[in-house]
């Protein structure tokens, strides 16, 4: 009997039209399934929600479904200083708050204007790079969990563990890091760190190489991911893809090289591409990525000089703690800058930083005033998310999970 | 590299660019509301300057009289490394813009964002629903006269 002739179609139908399904389908249950993934499956990376319509186990088609992570962060945003936005930026992708934090406030420096000091620069660097490592670390993990190797994700959350360390000697936080600040940096970076960073560069490569051993010749995660979830070069750009996802697909477009920030400029590093555009190039991209941001890390440690970590600019940048307390000037402007705000000019600046998922980038519109009057987060993730119907039209049910990993998204970001 | 384009546009289309403005470096072109899509259009498909990516498309309340809401599009040069801004101003009564879903097909979740929460409506646009808030919502919620509290019982709950 055909699925449309069932006695309990109607009920099917009902429960798809429910008051909280905002999805039209056309066609309705002809001969096709609907099948609604998430928002709770495990697969799915967080609270995505996927309508799929199955023909037998052929995906015909999709909708993906957002907004159950939706906070507000813009509205925030609006209504708080440049500087207590920081910490909000942490939990937008949280599986690389350093490099949110790096991302927002360069755009607010690119906004007031300020210099920040070569040594802020390179500490920046370093933590964007940890960043990205152990982002990438959790996406080959979690890929390979979703295609059924779960010993990878054990791993790779080892490796992952040893920076979240770091992070607790850095900024005394192991995930809502909020270590940047407007203008220079929460804390200095410390001997103990580049001890710590050291030995972890130096057990790096052999433990890439042990994850690598467990994926590279294992056929059946080969099978799993070899040309499944594939989107051409020229559908990849007219959807604005980013990232790992954009160069995955041929196209060597890395933000770090073409629009350069900090001081990527001085380091030497390859930007990874691949031609083949599937979940299995994905993963080679973020893997070899990872061991390209060790090489950056290295030189960073290496070329990084001594000096001050805080722009000098009193009306902009926080004072220091001890000098609040024993000088006048200081003390007053700490008073304005926590009350008041920062006088910006009036004007609006876009920044984009490449982060682990792809161009993150954030649109700042100023009225002169301590409170931006529009943020605009531009998500990586929900703009990769939107290729997803295009990467899964024609898979078959079991590839979702693949795709879905290998497009490695954060709902919290996505969602904002 | 800024002042090629803002040439090219003024050369090309001197009716449908209102102004122009530097700011850190940051090019943004103001564009006639009706004339956005020619003049993406021609951005994309110039071979020298070549607009081909779509980085960001949203909406802003400015919450004056004339010309409420702005609409940007943050689109990129592949081949230039080049980022370039376009604004139209948008009436509060008057509250529709020309889709550029034909143009960049990335802008489609973008514009659907940018419905939901400014309230700028795309015409052409092939499936303009909410993208965060329940489709039954009758608020945009970064309007301005929205408050940062929300309003209460404006969600609706589940059916039983």
């Amino acid at each position: 009997m055909l699925v449309a002739d069932h006695p309990k179609k109607s009920q099917i139908l009902q429960a798809l039209e429910d008051a909280d399904t905002t999805v039209t389908i056309e066609d309705p249950l002809e001969n096709t399934m609907v099948l609604n993934m998430g928002p709770q499956h495990p697969a799915t990376h967080g609270v995505l929600r996927v309508l799929v319509k199955l023909d037998g186990e052929t995906v015909v088609n999709s909708v993906p479904e957002l907004g159950y992570l939706h906070r507000g962060y813009e509205k925030i945003g609006e209504n708080s200083t440049y500087h207590e936005f920081i910490p909000h930026t942490d939990r937008l992708d949280y599986l690389s708050p350093l490099s949110n934090n790096v991302g927002y406030v360069l755009a607010v420096e690119k906004l007031i204007g300020v210099d920040v000091p070569v040594r802020a620069q390179y500490i920046r660097v370093l933590i964007c790079e940890m960043a990205r490592v152990a982002s990438h670390l959790v996406a080959v993990g979690s890929m390979a969990m979703d295609v059924g190797a779960l010993t990878v994700l054990l791993w790779t959350f080892r490796e992952r563990e040893k920076l979240m360390d770091i992070y607790d000697v850095l900024c005394g936080a192991r995930f809502t890091t909020s270590y940047t600040r407007i203008g220079g940096l929460q804390q200095d970076w410390t001997d103990t760190c580049t001890a710590m960073l050291t030995k972890f560069l130096d057990e790096f490569d052999e433990s890439l190489k042990e994850v690598g051993g467990l994926l590279f010749t294992n056929k059946i995660f080969i099978d799993r991911c070899e040309d499944v979830g594939y989107i051409s070069r020229e559908q990849c750009i007219a959807l604005g893809m980013s990232g790992p996802i954009l160069r995955a697909s041929g196209v060597p477009r890395d933000l770090r090289r073409d629009n350069p920030y900090l001081v990527y400029n001085d380091l030497d590093f390859d930007v990874i591409t691949a031609q083949e555009s599937d979940s299995l190039a994905r993963f080679y991209v973020r893997f070899s990525e990872a061991r390209e941001s060790a090489k950056i890390l290295r030189q960073a440690l290496q070329n990084m000089p001594q000096g001050p970590i805080h722009a000098d600019e009193t009306k902009k940048v926080l004072p220091r703690k001890d000098r609040i307390y024993t000088k006048m000037e200081e003390l007053i402007h700490d008073f304005m800058l926590i009350n008041l705000g920062i006088d910006p000019p009036v004007g609006e600046v876009y920044q984009g930083i490449e982060s682990s998922k792809g161009e993150l980038g954030f649109y700042l519109v100023s009225d002169g005033t301590g409170h931006p009057w529009r943020l605009k987060i531009r998500s990586p993730s929900m703009v990769n998310l939107s290729a997803l119907p295009v990467m899964i039209k024609g898979a078959m049910i079991s590839d979702i999970v693949a795709i879905i990993g290998s497009i490695d998204p954060v709902m919290g970001e996505a969602d904002k | 590299m800024n002042d090629v384009i803002v040439q090219k546009l003024k050369e090309k289309f001197p009716e449908s660019i209102d102004a122009t403005n530097n700011f850190r470096g940051d090019l943004t072109v103001q564009v006639k509301k009706n004339d956005i899509v020619k003049v993406g259009e021609f951005l994309k498909n110039d071979p020298e300057l070549s607009f081909d990516l779509i980085v960001d498309l949203l909406g802003v309340d400015m919450y004056r009289p004339e010309g409420r809401f702005e609409v940007v599009y943050n689109i990129y040069s592949i081949k230039n490394s080049k980022y370039v801004r376009l604004k139209v101003l948008v009436d509060e009564d008057d509250c529709e813009v020309p889709t550029v879903t034909d143009i960049w097909p990335g802008a489609n979740w973008h514009e659907r964002e940018t419905f939901d929460m400014i309230g700028v409506k795309f015409t052409g646009h092939p499936d303009l629903r909410r993208m965060y808030m329940p489709e039954e919502y009758e608020y945009h919620p970064l309007r301005k006269d929205f408050p940062l509290m929300g309003i209460p019982d404006s969600i609706p709950l589940p059916r039983k």
